[in-house]
């Protein structure tokens, strides 16, 4: 047989960078806009903290959803999980201090509660996981509107350290959601489960024939997604002082965070991606709105925007798959 | 060899809805040896592997590994039992490295963590064993691999478990001569060292150069077991179970051949080149060719869904650009697709709905039974009764039809629109043997009819029986063109492009 | 349909053997609720009944055509939403405004499915995100419309469709427009899904989209045909539920999630290929009746959302585990 090596047959895939253009575009565009407006007093440390500080709660949440989305699965409960888990933070705390850690363990297993039936309807009861976690946020939205409808209970002053506390110019919570997002990203690349979540996303049946569990695997994501987002609704009650049971929902937690890892190079059919893209995909959102700000564009115009931003960046992925699309 | 079998599956059965897949079939493989499994597409062999590396449970009959009964329940507890399969269809990831993909879901650990270094270690090892080190790296993706080297990565992806029996179901498919020889020798070397191999093929020359023993089953059933290697024609009868002159139909007589209707002259795409070729009504085009030669490609070219971009197309004369397979029904042009599970059939719809399809997708959208002269109730019951379709019922879901059947429904789609030219890909793939003949003898009516038919097909027997002529395709090019008497030796020489290897 | 040639004993296509279970389930379900309230089987009690399901029961039909399409269309309450702060904005308390109001609703609600059929089909955004989107950006649109609090109020002219009742009609005594508009859009869906080559590719497209196209079937037009009838029926829904209940914020919010809902539990498969208009409308009277029951049960609103989740999430492993049984 002939031995001659062959050239390394590496084609340049625009997908695998995206993320990373369009990461560089959106600061192009913010630095350009803010310059012709002539309000460089944007252009600060202090402001771009700012910008990243007002994305944490899609941050957290986004990394979960990386998650479902690596391993084929998706999860539309996560704004109900936000605005559970925000509701229960500040009834079970209710100002008292000494009820900070009960609160927040009680919070993270509601968040694995969550995640496991999701992942167990999924696996188990074969039923497509946008319907499951749909009927899911139907359920927790219902449970949650039945008991409370308006702001409940509140949050002691030491835990909103969470939320406002800083080092420096940095918010804790900024650095604990890139912490959260670094023990993220080692799991993925060292650990067994993290490269089973790429083999099963990538191909169930080729996973299942090489002996991996593959409905652990996708209950472990599910768990993992839900977990993210039962700390982010904790990190909003911390922000708010107090939960409420729409706070999830008006904030579209589950659309957005769903985009940003979209955004961020994850394919939607699963087995593709990572964390620093969804993370690139979150600074994306956040200058855009930084963007939107700078520019005064009005509150209802922004959301039209939105929407439309959300639609076109799937679509500038999306046109470029061959896959059939549901 | 010991008294033991390493693998001995005794009375195994096996039925899906529809589907009669295996009746008490009984095999046996042992330490050091190669024992060839043949048959033709659809006989039952896929199903037995399945059973034996865990994917399917048996309705009865019994797997003993090594002597002790099995209950497989998991793929994993086949390959802890020491069972390694090289599955048809390939099961890499794409996404994946190459040598992520060599230890999938049993990644070397060390501190709880993966060891990637040990990864990539004992990858470029067993790539070495190939001598394929050079050209495929274990950090390359899958994906930018072309389409020998990723079988060679899941062939080495078996061989890196060690396995007590490794199971290779046409491994060849994709391989050219030289890594045919290749593979030829490591399987050598692998039964020198006491591995037990069970190789699915139906060429005889690999069983012939590699097997100690041979098992042939048709429709689910062992039709012979030999010790040693019988010739060739013996285990072919076998596999088709009756003379091939009553199994093909008669060829064409000169007269029926007609007038050239479809013609291309330097046809180019992104997978083809400089193609020229001519199809003539009355007559049967066998293509064939490896796997990724361009036959399925030059096929979805003439049918619009993936056009040429250079070169010109006539149709009875007159030049044609068909961008869209309905551009190309629309000129007269019919396909049934290879893989008909994922792009012929609709399993929810009736036998009707399914055969009627076509004829309603170019009546008018809010029109009706009869809004066209095709769309007719009454005319697709005839022809699904002219085509034999066995159904309790043509108001019955498509799905619980057997393949030969649900092959025959989709051909009535294409009889009711009476195309000029029709191409079938594979068109005997999963179909029992009966069905087969007639799936044969229904091309030749068709070419009598005046239809020109081409016939996509990886089967050499069936493209050297059923063909009137055969065209060999190679990296995107034809390759040669032959008539029906040439011998299966000749094609594979085209197909692979090699000289002087003897067949 | 014509007479059949076949050998086995053909059973005509209306009267399959089996009945689906959702026209029991809403028997079962309509007595029950006569049985707790007698007055439920007075005319005035099931006329008004079926006059509150008939928004619901026509957007449940269109919403068929998307699911039987393999898609999703979670855009429609926010249509409906729009459709009627939209025409309370421009009808400005002007009678004859309504004949062409209703008309330009059916023209943005045309437009409106057209580009969401377009995203779906050429830039392959998923559909239940391209309309998710389509959602947040009509709510949006609405509320920008409104100015974020909805003035004017609809004309009578406009809400004769939702809330008129034409009275001293024999035997059944009264009969609200509504229930007319149910019956004439129900037979006109029914017909699109279940007699028409366009229904009979819809099936196909949704049940295996690639072997459509390379049966010839026009994918891309046969799918944002799916949106557009799916974004007309919003809008119809749209018209008779601000008749019933007049103009707020957020009247169409949820209606989405409800009208899968009751495709689903009218035997629909979700990603497409199998559905019955007929069956869907009954599955919406089943989900109001569920309600229904709920209120006179004295349970408060939120427990049907819990109620609905669970029914959804069991319908589609229900179907999933009776496929498998059958055998695929």
């Amino acid at each position: 047989m002939s031995d001659t090596p062959l050239p390394a047959r590496r084609r340049f895939r625009f997908e695998r960078h995206a993320s990373t253009i369009l990461l560089l575009a959106s600061v192009a565009l913010y630095v350009a806009l803010i310059i012709i407006m002539g309000q460089t007093r944007f252009l600060t440390l202090e402001n771009l903290v700012a910008i990243l500080g007002r994305s944490i709660t899609l941050g957290i949440t986004a990394i979960g959803q990386t998650f479902a989305i690596l391993v084929a699965s998706i999860d539309l409960s996560v704004a109900s999980v936000i605005s559970a888990s925000a509701v229960v933070t500040s009834v079970v705390m209710n100002g008292d201090p000494a009820m900070m850690l009960p609160a927040v363990i009680a919070v993270l297993a509601l968040g694995a509660v969550v995640g496991l039936a999701n992942g167990l309807v999924i696996t188990k009861l074969e039923v497509n996981p946008l319907i499951a976690t749909l009927g899911m946020s139907l359920i927790i939205q219902g449970v949650l509107s039945y008991y409370y409808n308006n702001f409940a209970g509140n949050v002691p002053a030491e835990f909103q350290i969470f939320a406002y506390g800083t080092v420096g110019i940095v918010p804790f919570s900024l650095v604990f959601m890139f912490v959260l997002a670094g023990c993220a990203w080692f799991v993925l690349r060292f650990s067994r489960f993290g490269s089973d979540v790429y083999s099963v996303g990538g191909n169930k049946d080729a996973a299942r024939l090489a002996g991996i569990k593959t409905d652990r695997v996708v209950i472990g994501a599910h768990v993992i997604c839900s977990l993210c987002a039962a700390i982010a609704g904790i990190y909003l009650a911390s922000r708010l002082r107090s939960g409420a049971p729409w706070i999830g929902a008006e904030g579209v937690y589950d659309l957005e965070s769903i985009a940003v890892v979209v955004i961020g190079g994850t394919v939607l059919a699963g087995g593709r991606g990572g964390i620093w893209g969804t993370m690139a995909g979150v600074i994306i959102f956040s200058l855009i709105d930084s963007i939107f700000n700078v520019a005064g564009v009005d509150a209802f115009v922004k959301q039209v925007l939105r929407g439309i931003i959300i639609v076109a960046a799937v679509a500038f992925y999306a046109a470029r798959s061959k896959r059939p699309v549901a | 060899m010991s008294d033991v079998p390493t693998i001995e599956m005794r009375g195994i059965t096996k039925s899906f809805p529809a589907v009669k897949a295996l009746r008490g079939v009984s095999f046996t493989c042992s330490k050091g040896e190669v024992h060839a499994l043949c048959g033709e597409n659809g006989a039952g062999k896929s199903t037995l592997i399945k059973i034996l590396s865990g994917v399917y449970r048996p309705d009865s009959g019994e797997v003993l590994i090594d002597g002790v009964e099995q209950h497989f329940r998991h793929p994993q507890e086949a390959l802890l039992a020491g069972i390694s399969v090289i599955y048809q269809e390939f099961s890499l990831l794409p996404e994946r490295t190459v040598a992520q993909n060599l230890f999938l879901g049993r990644e070397p650990m060390k501190n709880g963590l993966i060891d990637n270094r040990a990864m990539v270690a004992e990858t470029r090892r067993v790539l070495g064993l190939f001598g394929v080190r050079h050209r495929i790296e274990p950090e390359t993706l899958v994906a930018d691999l072309d389409v020998a080297s990723q079988q060679m990565v899941e062939i080495a992806k078996a061989i890196s478990l060690n396995a007590k029996v490794i199971v290779m179901d046409e491994p060849t498919a994709a391989l050219n001569e030289a890594e045919c020889e290749v593979l030829f020798s490591l399987v050598d070397q692998l039964r020198a060292a006491g591995t037990a191999i069970v190789y699915i093929t139906h060429r005889m020359r690999e069983v012939t150069r590699l097997a100690n023993r041979v098992t042939v089953i048709r429709d689910g059933e062992v039709t012979a077991s030999f010790d040693h290697v019988p010739a060739p024609d013996v285990i072919v009868r076998a596999m088709v179970g009756r003379d091939i002159s009553e199994y093909y139909p008669e060829p064409a007589t000169p007269g029926e051949i007609g007038s050239v209707v479809l013609s291309v002259s330097g046809g180019g795409n992104a997978a083809l080149r400089d193609i020229n070729l001519e199809l003539r009504s009355g007559e049967i085009v066998g293509f064939a060719g490896l796997q990724g030669a361009g036959r399925t490609p030059l096929a979805m070219a003439l049918f619009g869904a993936a056009p040429f971009t250079s070169g010109t197309m006539m149709l009875d004369g007159e030049e044609v650009r068909l961008t869209s397979p309905r551009d190309a029904i629309r000129a007269g042009i019919g396909m049934l697709p290879g893989d008909r599970k994922a792009q012929a059939l609709f399993l929810m719809q009736s036998v009707r709905d399914n055969g009627m399809l076509t004829a309603r997708s170019f009546a008018s959208a809010v029109g009706g039974d009869g809004a066209n002269r095709f769309t007719d109730i009454a005319g697709m019951n005839a022809l699904l009764d002219q085509m034999k379709v066995r159904a309790p019922s043509y108001d019955q879901e498509m799905r619980f039809l057997s393949g030969g059947n649900q092959q025959k429904a989709i051909v009535a789609r294409w009889l009711a629109l009476r195309p000029k030219v029709l191409i079938f890909i594979e068109p005997t793939r999963g179909i029992d043997v009966d069905a087969k003949a007639s799936i044969y003898h229904l091309m030749r009516d068709l070419a009598r009819a005046g239809t020109a038919v081409m016939m996509v097909s990886s089967d050499l027997p069936e493209i050297l029986g059923a063909s009137d002529r055969v065209i060999v395709m190679r990296e995107g090019r034809i390759a040669g063109e032959f008539g029906r008497s040439a011998s299966e030796a000749e094609l594979m020489l085209a197909a692979t492009g090699e000289t002087g290897v003897a067949a | 349909m014509s007479a059949q040639s076949l050998p086995q004993t053909e059973t005509p296509k209306r009267g399959l053997p089996k009945i689906n279970p959702v026209y029991v389930l809403v028997v079962a379900l309509i007595l029950a609720i006569v049985v707790m309230n007698p007055a439920f089987g007075e005319p005035t009690g099931y006329m008004n009944f079926l006059k509150r399901v008939t928004a619901l029961a026509i957007l449940s039909g269109g919403a068929l055509y998307v699911i039987v399409s393999g898609g999703f269309d979670l855009s429609v309450g926010s249509i409906m939403t729009l459709t009627v702060i939209g025409s309370s904005m421009l009808a400005s308390n002007d009678p004859n405004s309504t004949y062409w109001i209703i008309p330009l609703m059916l023209g943005i609600g045309a437009v409106v499915g057209l580009i969401n059929g377009l995203v779906v089909s050429y830039l392959k955004v998923p559909s239940l995100i391209a309309t998710l989107g389509m959602m947040i950006t009509l709510n949006g649109v609405a509320f920008m419309w409104s100015g974020g609090a909805p003035r004017g109020y609809l004309p009578d002219t406009f809400r004769f469709f939702g809330r008129y009742n034409i009275t001293d009609v024999p035997v059944i005594t009264l009969l609200p427009v509504a229930v007319i508009c149910l019956v004439v859009f129900g037979v006109i869906l029914w017909w699109g899904m279940h007699r028409t080559n366009f229904g009979r590719m819809l099936h196909a497209v949704g049940d295996n989209p690639q072997a459509a196209r390379l049966a010839g079937v026009p994918v891309e037009r046969v799918r944002i045909s799916a949106f557009v009838v799916s974004a007309l029926t919003a809008v119809l829904a749209g018209v008779i539920l601000g008749g019933r209940a007049g103009v707020s914020v957020n009247i169409g919010s949820g209606f989405e999630l409800q009208a899968i809902t009751a495709a689903v539990i009218g035997g629909a498969q979700l990603l497409g290929g199998r559905g019955s208009v007929p069956a869907a409308i009954a599955g919406a009277l089943a989900l109001e009746a569920i309600f229904t029951l709920l209120n006179l049960l004295g349970l408060a609103q939120p427990v049907r959302l819990v109620v609905q989740g669970l029914i959804l999430i069991g319908a589609v492993a229900l179907a999933t585990y009776q496929r498998k049984r059958s055998g695929r």
